[in-house]
């Protein structure tokens, strides 16, 4: 029993940041229709920003997250600028064609900089907390209620802010917005920064738990649209709850199946949902 | 003028271990070669038909594993290992596509990358079976035909070469024949192509076997030529790799895979020491390729051609258009 | 005889019923207009009978056989072809591999005959190939063969979707709005074109604004407003129906 709450404690942490990333992915495909395969990579930027950060720059550790979602964010806009915008009225394929160009340029230039060993951010949060019986470090918490803090936030910003209210606007009728006089392509922007800003957080904050390499990119984009088509492309509720869905699935099947097939998990959801509904769960309309 | 240059490059194929010094020459070559056939493959189903399938490079795995496992665990001569294992491709291809091709504009890559990275990673964690990360080691080359013995690094050359050629000749039956023309059309406006009496679905999932069979294909020659192998060549990775090739080559044409293959290839080579960068260059060039380059060396080359005066232009009797990706 | 038979069809989109319990026939050789205002559903019922969307009820026969569940592709080789409301063709492809691939489900060739370029690919090829240009010819815009479908004029991609059509040899045709955004005189020209079909052999089976258009081409003619079936008739009697009118001036005088 005890081992069922740490093993939801795990789940949780891990749904947390998978729940920050899969937001990003959903936000810009809801409001763009593009999937940007280039997501996790981004992550994995983010990631090095904050690491370069506390380790190289020697700031803090909370400013070094900032960092890293400043950096990506504008990473972000530079990415729906020059390869995302020339690509809207191209097939769907190209816009996927280029972002894995964009992922191989990505994951060389982290290669390059920091070279391919693993690497871990220190963070000054590194003490155990015991509470209820559990053990927990003070990073796992601090990730939980960061990322609560940031879907909050997010959620608030898209709700009860007028630009917030444009996003939705866009994501639902892109022409419709545009003629009532709404610049969609600023909309992209900010849409794509605000994504990739996500991005860059979740791996600042976990970058201290687990670690951080050039290829980390990978197993995170496709964990993010398990999430994404189990959620419903689009949906940002979906992608919460499909965060927590697939995180606590990874916890509690790597603990009573097996560890080296943990990131199976997420395939098999994925190939599971979208063979019996092609569509994705909660897909919204077409 | 094609034709022309298409019995140049044969020649030069034919004649390469004579015009090459070291043997590691010929080795890269057809290694570029090997990788071209499943380029060729990649073709058929994106370049051809409009699909991006990321799963490729596991159909890749598949066929190499299939021969070397036949060859080193059950004692299967060459040959029928390499039916046997492009078989398996097929018919993988045959489940994967009946459930994928369901599935609308990107949820297809989606997919199709999951099915893939599941295979590499059953390829890697299966220890028992696939040797895990070690891989397969001592895949024997096939045996001898009458008196033609493959033992030689010249006779394995020129199997590769015949592989290559079939691949280039099955793919391009395809691009000239009117089953060709369904996948263009597909690739072009699916609901028109449905609205003119296509089925859609069934000419996709033809389309998806043929490109599994030539990956499973160059799989197969690939374990035998190279003699060892890993779930390394399986991977997402390479299946990103090939789709670079094609795409600087040139989506859904005749010629792409290969140019594409070889000129990067050779780049590769050129950059020795520094190739580890590569994807510096190669990425944004590819970013660049898809925005103002679909159709990559060839379709460049193709404009050349089309610019020249009417009197040297043939009428050709096949869809003179661009590749899908347009 | 009826070719076509719309029976009681309906369709919901969520709560929005598009088309409500609609019936019609077409008899074969007959040119049929669907008018109505906007939003009356009449595009959504080529869909329907073109199998684009299943209908939620009610029963669509065509040549007496049943085609309510049919796939749109197993509808299209019966012998329906259709033209769509917004240029839709192989924008990317010449005009003449536009028109032989509409007259690809005439011909069986597969992967097996392409790989061994049997007899049976290249007679199909070189049939395509006539079959095409003559529908080319029969649209007016053979001199166009060579062109890119994207790269031709608004008025010679309408005719290009119809030589599509024609290609695929159908009985029926359901041509949807053939002259939006197409200038008076070619309007014209396009009217004459229809009427040559018709005289041809076609049946067909028209969604169109134009009204003097219309009023001069059809045979006969049926009315919806909100989905319903409002009024079915010949051109005079359905200009003459006060139902009518008042649909169309009552969305005037609400617009």
């Amino acid at each position: 029993m005890h081992l069922f709450f740490q093993e939801l404690l795990n789940g949780l942490v891990v749904g947390s940041l998978y729940a920050l990333v899969a937001l990003g992915l959903a936000l810009v495909y809801g409001t763009m229709q593009v999937p940007n395969f280039a997501h996790g990579h981004l992550y994995m930027l983010g990631a090095y920003v904050a690491f370069f950060g506390v380790t190289i720059a020697h700031i803090h550790y909370w400013p070094s997250l900032l960092l890293a979602v400043v950096v990506l964010a504008g990473v972000g806009v530079i990415l729906e600028r020059l390869v995302f915008r020339p690509l809207r009225d191209a097939p769907e394929v190209n816009a996927i064609i280029a972002a894995v160009g964009v992922l191989f340029f990505l994951q060389t230039l982290a290669q390059v900089l920091f070279g391919g060993d693993f690497r871990v951010l220190p963070t000054p949060y590194d003490h155990v907390v015991h509470f209820a019986g559990l053990i927990a470090t003070q990073q796992q918490l601090i990730v939980i209620v960061a990322a609560g803090v940031l879907m909050l936030a997010l959620f608030l910003f898209l709700k009860r802010t007028l630009i917030g209210a444009t996003i939705e606007a866009v994501a639902q009728n892109r022409a419709g917005a545009a003629l009532v006089g709404i610049d969609t392509d600023r909309v992209s922007m900010l849409v794509f920064a605000i994504s990739a800003g996500m991005a860059a957080a979740a791996a600042a904050l976990i970058a201290s738990i687990s670690l951080i390499s050039p290829s980390m990119g990978f197993t995170v984009i496709f964990k993010a649209f398990a999430i994404v088509v189990l959620g419903g492309m689009g949906s940002i509720p979906g992608a919460i709850l499909g965060a927590y869905i697939l995180a606590l699935a990874e916890s509690f099947g790597a603990t009573y199946i097996s560890t080296s097939y943990e990131d199976v998990i997420a395939f098999a959801v994925l190939v599971l949902i979208l063979t019996v509904k092609p569509t994705g769960l909660f897909a919204k309309g077409t | 003028m094609r034709r022309a240059l298409w019995i140049v490059a044969a020649l030069i194929a034919l004649a390469l271990p004579f015009l090459v010094s070291k043997s590691f020459y010929l080795q890269i070559a057809a290694s570029a070669y090997i990788t071209a056939i499943a380029v060729y493959g990649l073709n058929v189903i994106l370049g051809y038909t409009g699909l991006l399938s990321l799963g490729h490079a596991a159909f890749f795995g598949i066929g190499a594993y299939g021969v070397a496992l036949l060859e080193t665990r059950a004692s299967w001569p060459f040959w029928p290992a390499l039916v046997a294992a492009c078989a398996a491709s097929v018919l993988l291809g045959f489940l994967v596509g009946i459930v994928s091709l369901r599935t609308r504009g990107h949820y297809f890559a989606i997919f199709t990358a999951a099915v893939g990275v599941m295979i590499s990673i059953v390829l890697t964690n299966w220890q028992d079976l696939t040797g895990g990360n070690i891989g397969i080691v001592n895949i024997p080359p096939p045996p001898a035909i009458g008196p033609l013995s493959f033992e030689g690094d010249t006779a394995k050359y020129y199997l590769v070469v015949a592989a290559l050629a079939f691949a280039i000749a099955l793919t391009a039956l395809v691009r000239r024949s009117l089953f060709g023309r369904t996948l263009i059309a597909i690739a072009g406006n699916e609901d028109l192509a449905r609205a003119t009496g296509i089925d859609v679905a069934r000419a996709k999932l033809t389309a998806f076997m043929l490109s599994t069979f030539l990956a499973g294909l160059a799989g197969g020659m690939f374990a035998t030529y190279i003699g060892n192998l890993d779930p390394g060549s399986s991977g997402l990775d390479i299946t990103f790799e090939q789709l670079l090739y094609l795409v600087i080559g040139g989506l859904g044409t005749i010629a792409g895979p290969l140019i594409g293959t070889l000129v990067l290839v050779g780049a590769s080579q050129l950059l020795q020491g520094v190739e580890q960068y590569r994807f510096l260059i190669f990425g944004p060039l590819l970013v660049v390729l898809v925005i103002f380059f679909p159709h990559g060396i060839t379709g460049a080359f193709n404009r050349l051609m089309a610019a020249r005066p009417r009197s040297h232009r043939r009428t050709t009797a096949t869809p003179e258009t661009e590749a899908a990706v347009s | 005889m009826m070719l076509l038979e719309v029976c009681d069809v309906s369709k919901h989109f969520g709560g929005l019923v598009a088309v409500d319990s609609v019936s019609f026939g077409v008899p074969a050789g007959h040119i049929k207009a669907i008018i109505g205002p906007n939003g009356a559903g009449k595009s959504t019922c080529f869909n329907l009978i073109s199998g684009y969307y299943p209908a939620s009820s009610g029963k669509l026969t065509f040549a007496g056989q049943d085609i309510t569940h049919l796939p749109m592709h197993a509808i299209a080789r019966l012998g329906i072809a259709r033209t769509f409301q917004t240029t839709c063709l192989f924008s990317r492809q010449t005009v003449l591999d536009n028109a032989i691939v509409g007259y690809r489900m005439h011909t069986r060739s597969n992967l097996f005959d392409a790989l061994t370029r049997s007899p049976r690919e290249r007679r199909e090829e070189r049939e395509s190939r006539e079959r095409a240009f003559e529908a080319l010819r029969f649209a007016g815009i053979e001199r166009l063969a060579d062109r890119v479908a994207g790269s031709i004029p608004q008025e010679a991609q309408k005719r290009l979707a119809i030589a599509i059509a024609i290609a695929s040899q159908p009985k029926l045709i359901l041509l949807d709005e053939p002259v939006a955004g197409v200038t008076a005189e070619e309007t014209a020209a396009h009217a004459e074109l229809i009427r040559t079909m018709a005289r041809t052999g076609y049946t067909i089976c028209l969604v169109e604004h134009k009204m003097n258009m219309v009023m001069g081409l059809a045979d006969s003619i049926v009315v919806l407003h909100h989905g319903k079936k409002i009024a079915e008739g010949t051109p005079a009697e359905v200009s003459a129906d006060p139902a009518v009118l008042e649909a169309y001036l009552g969305v005037l005088a609400h617009a």
